[in-house]
């Protein structure tokens, strides 16, 4: 049950995108077709929850073994460059589909926030409030509702953004300005459920 | 290009903020306030100036095809020391920006900066392009998280204008920030064409 109760917290009440402001950057910036949006999460979904799972194994048994815990931020960001690297060339061998569909957005997820936040946050134990401990699963777990919730704002924001391509907007508003508001009105649509997650405790009786 | 000129063009010119649009996670989620937006800016404008200064330096020992993870290492353990300066000095600081700190490293203007700037230019003019994008990018985070706060709480860096009761609670959470820093670029795109 506590794994239910972190899925749905972690897509819908603690977005990443729209109230924790990790992955800004692919969410305003490849998000003006749902077919790119589409791609570009399930690229992030597949990528973060590798790379929590390789990241957690590393901060438990090299890096806390070695205390070697202040080297986490350079591991991390390293261990996810290679990583990167070596989920795109494994999957043009593989999966060429696959590639084909994933292939673009692959280099752009290196610097993308919300792997590395979202492996920090597992690794440190600190994401969860839900009263489970944090072991490997419950990671992963919360590593791929997390990306999950990502890829839905993206393609929830990029249907609005076609839609929004089609009328006119005041001339200061075009571009980034109107995507922005339009964002802010989205995080206030996700607002409204704040307070699941309590519910859910209850009904879960956690 | 003087130098003079490099530091204004990161501040006024190219700001990272409102014209260049890079960096977005931090700006849009460490400016709750307009202190901790200034602490964030600040933060990374030291990374950036470090970052730059020391890229320009070994530019030439660094074979082309490892250019970028080099630069990621050098970024990296910057941000590293960051944190440690941040957690020993200013706690508060440290505890308020919390996961944004060690996420400076995946911050696009450090990297941009790295190979459009320091990676082609002297130690000297990469220092002044660091600061000046760093400069811009604290004056942006300040104004928005200034935004937030007066709208959000009728303060401007915990200075009372109007009591707490009239403030729009709206502008401190999520939607605020989206909202608020979309309006801030409509108006920069006004000031710009006038």
């Amino acid at each position: 049950m506590a794994y239910i109760l972190i899925f749905i917290t972690a897509i819908f009440v603690n977005n990443v995108v729209l109230s924790q402001f990790l992955g800004i950057c692919p969410f305003l910036g490849v998000s003006k077709k749902v077919e790119t949006a589409a791609g570009m999460g399930a690229a992030v979904a597949f990528v973060l929850t590798i790379a929590t799972i390789v990241t957690y194994l590393i901060q438990k048994y090299v890096l806390e073994t070695f205390a070697l815990e202040y080297l986490q931020t350079i591991a991390f960001i390293l261990v996810i460059a290679a990583l990167v690297q070596m989920v795109e060339i494994i999957l043009k061998k593989v999966s060429p589909a696959l590639y084909q569909a994933l292939g673009v957005f692959l280099p752009l997820i290196t610097t993308n926030c919300c792997i590395l936040g979202v492996a920090i946050l597992v690794a440190n134990g600190t994401y969860a409030s839900y009263d489970v401990d944090p072991s490997l699963l419950t990671g992963v777990v919360y590593a791929f509702s997390t990306a999950l919730g990502f890829a839905l704002a993206m393609v929830v924001f990029a249907g609005i953004r076609e839609q929004l391509s089609l009328v006119n907007v005041p001339k200061g508003m075009e571009g980034m300005s109107i995507a922005l508001v339009t964002a802010g009105l989205l995080a206030m649509a996700f607002m409204g459920f704040s307070g699941v997650d309590g519910g859910l405790k209850l009904l879960f009786g956690i | 290009m003087n130098n003079f000129k490099v530091l204004m063009n990161g501040i006024i010119k190219e700001n990272p903020t409102f014209v260049l649009l890079l960096g977005m996670c931090p700006t849009l989620g460490t400016t709750s306030s307009a202190f901790n937006g200034m602490s964030m800016g600040l933060a990374t404008t030291a990374v950036l100036v470090f970052s730059n200064l020391i890229i320009s330096l070994i530019k030439n020992l660094i074979p082309d095809m490892v250019r970028i993870p080099s630069f990621i290492v050098v970024i990296a353990s910057l941000v590293t020391i960051l944190q440690m300066v941040l957690q020993a000095y200013v706690p508060a600081v440290y505890a308020s920006l919390g996961l944004f700190i060690p996420l400076i490293v995946v911050n696009c203007i450090i990297l941009g900066r790295a190979e459009a700037f320091a990676a082609k230019n002297g130690p000297v003019p990469s220092i002044f392009d660091g600061l000046g994008m760093g400069l811009g990018f604290t004056l942006g985070l300040t104004l928005l998280g200034a935004t937030r706060e007066f709208l959000g709480t009728g303060k401007i860096f915990d200075f009372a204008i109007f009591p707490e009761d009239y403030g729009m609670l709206l502008f401190v959470l999520a939607p605020g920030a989206f909202i608020a820093l979309g309006y801030l670029i409509a108006i920069v795109n006004k000031i710009k064409k006038a």
